[in-house]
């Protein structure tokens, strides 16, 4: 009788282990297959930019990498990504010059200017400026900043016009400076939020030690907070700058769409990989497609190198400071 | 004492002026833009507006609305969000509970991190490349939520870790020691610790794509008419719907652009402010 008992329960026992196991397993399989599947999507991106850019580049009668015109479509088809990559790093490139000091002064306003109970409110409102679509800000930038631009735009040529970025004999509202603008306001919230992490965590001791030695509140941040915070900041900035690289409609619809390669900001002369590629499609056969399909996987090997440097930094400073601690 | 010097003082000052004004800077755009959306978008905001399409409308009609593009929104952003959030739950199952220090945890985390990176028109071109030429199926709602959902993905991964790691050791320790397997641990104890933390994130990554324009541009494609079918054909979208009316020349597609962009706001509005209300609501295991 009593050994029936534990026989039959010691059996239940093994099969219901079993059935752990294997529910084990399967669970186990299926999470690392997720995973597993993202870096695969990863991979197929490359790989796919790769094979329908090729059939267009072998049809493409001149050198991609130094071409600056953009004629997929005619017979025989030229196009080359130099105008266009130009465009995208100059832009972007002055987006971060105008957004990085404007976020890590608005992050220091946040963590070291204000009292603790609003400056959460205060950093959502900057969230919010991330929240707003890309398109919304390209409607905004064609109603509001084009037709305003314009007369700073003449200041700059009139009194500046000796600095190559301000020469050329006509300004334009649709400008490249006007596109660096929108994209600066686009990627100041994220610089911002993480350099008000990074800010946050400096260590309170050494602020508190410099405010004690009688340290004026710059003082204490020049001193404690930003040499703590620099690594931060600097991928922060390389994060806005993929960001920047990458972003499409708002560029698209206020880019003046020229494929030049010069760094006359206020001249209507300049265009980005993305822009270029939001305003060619419709009117692009095979070839067409194939060509901006090239020029997105140079894109995406830009972005892709930014965004790795700077994740390698953060990554590298975590290491750091668990080491210190 | 002698206290501060005056050049000490006036440099504080200064500084303190210059933070405050870059905070004004950096909210001005945003008054800016909100304000722009309220006064151009209610011309538009009528009920006309959100229950007809733009088919047979002419280029100087005061008519025509939204409703295609806001319905193929709901369809490929709802697809978009099957298919990200349960390869998004499962890659952050994986990342905290089993290989977070394996190397294949270490590659799958850095990958994600780059994965946040890729530009939106990327996705949409891979989907381009791979679905709507490759497999030659052609453009459709489908394709446009695939592209989202490579954008989804990261964000769900990374929003549902972080809630993942608050769960506390103490409850997946008691629950394996009562015996119950690691699985059922997961599924019965830390998911649901962790489960408002997690829709949070999930309702942050649905706002965040619903913006999205460039992806659909070339998968979605564009259409006047109302095409519910999101696997058959050419849909509208709501981000596309304000790009196309914004680009033409006339006074009443422009109008149409700003109501429909004020509508695009007020939703993605509507999930942020859910996404902290439920924060709010329920902060799992939270002292901050």
């Amino acid at each position: 009788m009593t050994t029936d008992v534990i026989e039959s329960g010691g059996g239940l026992d093994r099969s219901a282990s079993r059935r752990v196991r294997r529910g084990d397993q399967i669970f186990r399989l299926a999470s690392s297959g997720a995973g597993i599947l993202l870096l695969a999507i990863m991979a197929a991106i490359a790989v796919f930019l790769i094979v329908k850019a090729i059939p267009a580049l072998q049809k493409n009668s001149a050198n991609f990498f130094t071409e600056k015109t953009w004629n997929p479509n005619a017979q025989p088809a030229t196009f080359g990504i130099a105008a266009l990559a130009f465009g995208t790093v100059l832009s972007s490139l002055l987006a971060l010059v105008v957004a990085t000091p404007i976020a890590i002064g608005v992050a220091l306003f946040i963590t070291h200017y204000t009292p603790r109970r609003i400056s959460g409110l205060l950093g959502y409102v900057i969230d919010l400026l991330a929240a707003v679509p890309s398109v919304v800000y390209g409607l905004w930038g064609l109603a509001f900043l084009v037709p305003r631009i314009q007369s700073p735009e003449q200041w700059l040529q009139k009194h500046l016009g000796f600095i190559p970025l301000f020469g050329g004999d006509s300004v334009s509202g649709r400008s490249i400076l006007t596109g660096s603008i929108v994209l600066a306001i686009m990627i100041l919230p994220i610089i911002a939020a993480i350099s008000r992490e990074v800010f946050l965590q400096a260590p309170n001791a050494q602020a508190e030690a410099a405010l004690a030695l009688g340290a004026t509140r710059w003082e204490m941040i020049r001193m404690a907070v930003l040499p703590f915070g620099r690594p931060g900041v600097v991928s922060a900035a390389m994060l806005g700058l993929g960001r920047a690289l990458g972003e499409t409609i708002a560029v698209a619809m206020v880019f003046p769409a020229a494929f030049t390669v010069s760094f006359r900001i206020l001249t209507p002369t300049g265009n980005s990989i993305a822009a270029n590629i939001a305003n060619g499609f419709g009117e692009s056969g095979p070839t067409g497609r194939g060509a901006l399909i090239a020029s997105g996987l140079v894109l995406f090997v830009i972005t892709l190198v930014v965004n790795m440097a700077a994740r390698l930094i953060i990554a590298r400073r975590k290491e750091y400071s668990r080491a210190g601690a | 004492m002698t206290g501060i010097s005056f050049a000490r003082k006036l440099k504080d000052r200064l500084v303190f002026g210059l933070v405050c004004l870059a905070f004004i800077v950096a909210v001005a755009p945003l008054v800016s833009v909100l304000w722009m959306l309220v006064k151009n978008g209610m011309k538009r905001f009528d009920m006309n507006f959100f229950t007809h399409s733009m088919r047979n409308v002419g280029p100087l009609d005061n008519n025509g609305g939204a409703y295609h593009a806001l319905l193929g929104t709901v369809e490929q952003v709802g697809i978009a969000a099957v298919i990200a959030i349960p390869i998004g739950l499962l890659t952050a199952v994986y990342l905290i509970e089993y290989g977070g220090n394996r190397r294949l945890g270490r590659v799958i985390s850095f990958f994600v991190d780059v994965m946040t990176g890729v530009p939106s028109i990327v996705a949409g071109l891979f989907v381009l490349a791979f679905w709507v030429l490759g497999l030659g199926m052609g453009f459709s709602g489908f394709a446009g939520a695939m592209a989202l959902s490579i954008l989804m993905m990261p964000v769900v991964v990374r929003s549902a870790e972080e809630m993942l790691k608050l769960v506390p050791d103490e409850l997946r320790e008691a629950s394996l020691a009562l015996g119950v397997p690691k699985w059922r641990t997961i599924i019965s104890v830390v998911l649901p610790t962790a489960f408002t933390g997690i829709i949070t994130g999930i309702v942050l990554a649905i706002a965040r794509v619903m913006g999205e324009t460039a992806p659909l541009l070339l998968t979605v494609f564009g259409l006047d008419s109302i095409n519910p079918n999101a696997f058959n054909g050419p849909q509208e979208s709501l981000p596309l719907y304000i790009f196309q009316q914004a680009g033409m020349p006339n006074q009443p597609a422009i109008d149409r652009a700003w109501t429909a962009a004020l509508a695009l706001i007020l939703i993605i509005m509507v999930l942020n402010l859910v996404a902290r209300l439920l924060g709010w609501w329920r902060a799992p295991a939270k002292s901050r």
